[in-house]
């Protein structure tokens, strides 16, 4: 099955990326956008037709390797029927 | 006196560190791949700069998990001496041997210049040939150099006076202005409790030869060298 990690910088860490994001955008024209926060979306296929066993082997894999607990946090969703 | 420096895909300092390390100990350091599951005995183990797997998902997280690094960690936690500069210091940071993170550099740019180092504290294993709060020129070069961890690793890090260098100006001021990346504090260089691990940003195997420039790297290695013999 197929799921997506979203790795999100923590609140309170500085997201320098996101606010030159942010300022390019204001810069378009774009007045209304006022907060961009910038992080990962990664794309896993993985060999499980448990939802359970999945999920939690990639609790494990996003706590060893893909996120850095110290500035980040995930998210890991299934995507069903793929 | 046996010396390894590790060697990843992508690092960029190593040979010269090995050519300081050879410059003030008279011998040639072990130049070890990062696949090696075996590490030779080691007094010190050094973690070199560079860009070690492109800097891909973020710096240091790959070589974290290379082969050798649960070799290197075992020695560290048996009182070997490690060193991280740059890249290095990343690295260490993502086995979890020091505390916090190095993020993107605050203005987003990649800072490549000599800065002004005090060093803070003089009583460590790496710095003791320095002066207590001597102020000291040493290259910087990097992207992913603000030091960042939460207000109780900090403190923590304040309170055990385990910072080794803060970024200053040239008559030692420590404030926003002359802080580079936006490092929490200053923070240039940290050790760990045990005083047997650290890593910094600046390179001061960058300043150990007169006709490259700066020498102010120098105590450094005689520091070091003079704790293993």
């Amino acid at each position: 099955m197929k799921a997506l990690v979203k790795i999100m910088p923590k609140k309170g860490v500085l997201d320098p990326q996101g606010k030159a994001i942010e300022k390019s955008l204001n810069q378009l024209g774009f007045a209304q956008i006022n907060k961009v926060i910038q992080g990962k979306l990664i794309e896993i296929e993985i060999d499980s037709t448990d939802e359970a066993n999945a999920k939690k082997i990639l609790e494990d894999a996003s706590k060893k390797l893909l996120a850095n607990l110290v500035i980040e946090d995930y998210e890991i969703t299934i995507l069903k029927g793929e | 006196m046996e010396i390894s420096v590790i060697v990843f895909p992508g690092s960029n300092c190593d040979r010269d560190i090995a050519v300081s390390l050879k410059k003030f100990s008279k011998q040639n350091p072990k130049m070890i791949w990062h696949k090696e599951r075996s590490l030779p005995k080691s007094d010190l183990i050094v973690l070199p700069g560079g860009f070690s797997y492109g800097d891909y998902l973020r710096c240091g997280s790959m070589a974290a998990n290379s082969p050798i690094m649960s070799e290197v960690i075992k020695n560290a936690e048996s009182g070997a001496y490690i060193i991280g500069i740059c890249n290095g210091f990343q690295i260490l940071t993502e086995t979890n041997l020091l505390p916090g993170t190095l993020i993107r550099n605050r203005e987003l740019s990649f800072i490549c210049k000599n800065l002004s180092l005090k060093v803070e504290n003089s009583e460590t294993g790496f710095t003791h040939k320095y002066s207590n709060k001597e102020i000291i020129e040493i290259p910087v070069a990097h992207n992913e150099g603000n030091y960042f961890a939460d207000k109780n690793i900090i403190d923590n890090i304040e309170d055990k006076n385990l910072i080794a260098f803060r970024y200053c100006d040239e008559n030692g001021l420590v404030n926003d202005e002359t802080n580079p990346n936006g490092s929490k504090n200053n923070i240039a260089g940290i050790i760990n409790e045990k005083g047997n691990i650290l890593g910094m940003m600046p390179h001061p195997e960058r300043a150990t030869d007169k006709t490259a420039g700066l020498i102010d790297g120098e105590k450094f290695f005689i520091s070091i060298l003079e704790s293993i013999q």
